[in-house]
């Protein structure tokens, strides 16, 4: 659906010019929500700018619906970009236009009559849910009803694709999960595939079925959610997983106070975490019945993350040496990957991560 | 009444002709200057805006050729302005003296006021807006009919009751080269022959069109913003 080979994104200033972009090959398939995460400035907007050649890149190509967009003339490109709906952080929508003004804008010259455009718009603000503002202006509006509005206007055209551009960052919690789920719905109703750029890790899991993570303006890393959420390999990426997780943070609160780790001779702390199937089964209970081993909850997470579910406990295992590592290869029989943290009087240094499995 | 208008307003009465024909030549002047360099400062303004840097059809050369000559004719004073541009007055209308005549430096001298004018008004409109309209594949002639000047419109009228004050100001300048107006009445009355009257009634027909120009504007602005 969209290929973007070997795009760069150089900006020339007088003295130094910065690339904001590097060397980015991306693919992603009709019917994905794609997620592009990274912090501010990592050039995720410059990227997702290339994609409806808003931002031409330096180098590189980039092919929307088996079309190269850099080969086009501006009127193909024109006629391109319709078929190519996006979204804004700020909404953009017209001040001095209606809602229903603001819907119709793109559907001039689309060969339809007027009346027909006018049964569009209608349709368009039913499916998000807005058909009593249709004669409101945009200042009367919330800001989510603003982004609905602008997501009614960039689907006018029957777009393929759908840009989101931080769409939801200047929205509070409740309505960007609401944003979401319309979204959701659009891509499982309209087959409409969606790219999504954050820095929220929230709204990935939400949302998307794969995400590529990005920073100094080189994808760093790219997978299925499931899979970077449960195998994240680059710094930052286990980062953006921690932001969402708490995780980490659980973990040095639990550090940090003695009385909830007061670890005996056999005792030692550990992060378990398991994917998919295996929550089903009563690992814990299995612990103390099989092994003999005690296990102490200091802290759970769990997500379900396209269906699958995804868990995180830190606990204390208590138990002797002998009982512990059977208990250890049973859980890692089951494909729960076991991370040890900290010994009785020994700490496993946290970065240097020491995996039993 | 009569008693008050014949002592204090002596020199009036017998001008009241004349003071008609004045008001209208000023009227005249503002008119068609306005409607003329109306259109090519917008015109102007909006080529500053798109040819600028980031601009829709971005042309740095363009943009700085027109905005060295906007700058140029903004700091030229507009009395010199009149007399420099008589041969071109002449050129074109045939005479360099009179209303009709007065209407060439008028023009010079308002375009690149109102260009500049109408360019910060148009570059009020969000970016945002502009780029989402380029998303939705509009070309740049229809972001700058459907957007600029749409969305700019508040702006574009705040702007123009600002340059019709502007314009006013100088028609009464255009005494100076015998385009007649208010200014040329309270000039030749008024101050050479010592008729503060007559000064003094020109001056408050010269304020009642700011006035109304003014209200008129206020009006405008009020019902297209949203």
């Amino acid at each position: 659906m969209i290929t973007l080979n070997n795009v760069s994104v150089t900006f020339e200033g007088k003295e130094t010019s910065i690339k904001a972009v590097e060397n980015v090959q991306l693919t992603i398939e009709k019917g994905d929500v794609f997620g592009i995460v990274g912090y501010s400035g990592a050039g995720k907007s410059t990227l997702v700018r290339t994609i409806n050649l808003l931002q031409r890149p330096s180098e590189g190509s980039v092919i929307v619906s088996d079309q190269d967009l850099l080969s086009l003339k501006p009127k193909q490109l024109r006629a391109a970009r319709k078929k190519i709906g996006m979204i804004f952080q700020h909404f953009n929508l017209m001040g001095s236009r209606t809602i229903a003004e603001n819907v119709a804008y793109p559907l001039r010259k689309s060969g339809l009559t007027k009346s027909q455009i006018k049964e569009k718009v209608a349709e368009l603000l039913q499916l998000v849910g807005l058909t009593d503002k249709s004669s409101a202006y945009p200042s009367q509006l919330s800001g989510g009803q603003k982004q609905r509005v602008a997501i009614a206007r960039s689907l006018a055209n029957d777009p393929e694709v759908l840009l989101c551009d931080e769409a939801t960052s200047a929205l509070d919690p409740k309505t960007t999960l609401s944003i979401l789920e319309l979204l959701k719905e659009l891509n499982k109703k309209l087959a409409l595939t969606i790219v999504i750029i954050t820095h929220e890790m929230q709204v990935v899991k939400e949302i998307c079925n794969k995400v590529a993570v990005m920073e100094n303006g080189h994808v760093v890393e790219e997978g299925d959610l499931v899979s970077i959420f449960t195998e994240p390999k680059e710094r930052i990426t286990k980062e953006f997983i921690n932001t969402s997780t708490h995780v980490d943070q659980a973990l040095e609160n639990i550090l940090k106070h003695p009385t909830l780790l007061d670890l005996q001779t056999n005792d030692v702390l550990a992060n378990i975490s398991y994917v998919g199937a295996s929550t089903s089964d009563p690992l814990i209970a299995t612990l103390t019945t099989r092994f003999g081993v005690t296990t102490n909850i200091l802290f759970g997470n769990v997500e379900i993350l396209q269906e699958t579910p995804v868990g995180n406990l830190i606990v204390i295992l208590s138990g002797e040496p002998g009982r512990r590592d059977n208990a250890l290869a049973y859980l890692n029989s089951k494909n729960v990957k076991v991370t040890l943290i900290h010994h009785h009087q020994q700490v496993i240094p946290l970065k240097k991560e020491h995996y039993i499995v | 009444m009569t008693e008050f208008l014949t002592t204090y307003f002596e020199n009036v009465i017998p001008l009241k002709d004349e003071i008609i024909e004045s008001t209208l030549q000023t009227l005249y002047m503002v008119t068609v200057t306005g409607l003329i360099a109306g259109i090519l400062g917008l015109i102007l303004g909006v080529i500053l805006v798109v040819t600028d840097r980031g601009g829709i059809l971005e042309r740095p050369r363009v943009y700085g050729l027109l905005d060295q000559i906007v700058n140029l004719f903004r700091s030229l004073p507009f009395i010199i302005m009149m007399a420099l541009v008589v041969p071109f007055t002449r050129f074109l209308v045939d005479t360099s003296i009179g209303t009709t005549a007065a209407i060439v430096p008028l023009v010079i001298g308002t375009v690149p006021f109102f260009a500049r004018q109408i360019q910060n008004a148009l570059l009020e409109v969000d970016p945002g807006v502009i780029e989402a309209a380029q998303s939705m594949g509009s070309s740049p002639l229809e972001i700058i009919f459907r957007v600029y000047l749409k969305e700019g419109l508040t702006a574009i009228i705040r702007v123009s009751s600002v340059t019709i004050i502007n314009l006013i100001g100088l028609t009464a300048m255009a005494g100076a080269i015998g385009g007649g107006g208010l200014g040329n009445l309270a000039i030749s009355r008024g101050y050479n022959r010592f008729q503060n009257d007559v000064t003094l009634v020109a001056t408050v027909i010269i304020l009642l069109i700011v006035f109304i120009s003014q209200f008129i504007g206020n009006a405008l602005v009020k019902k297209t913003s949203h």
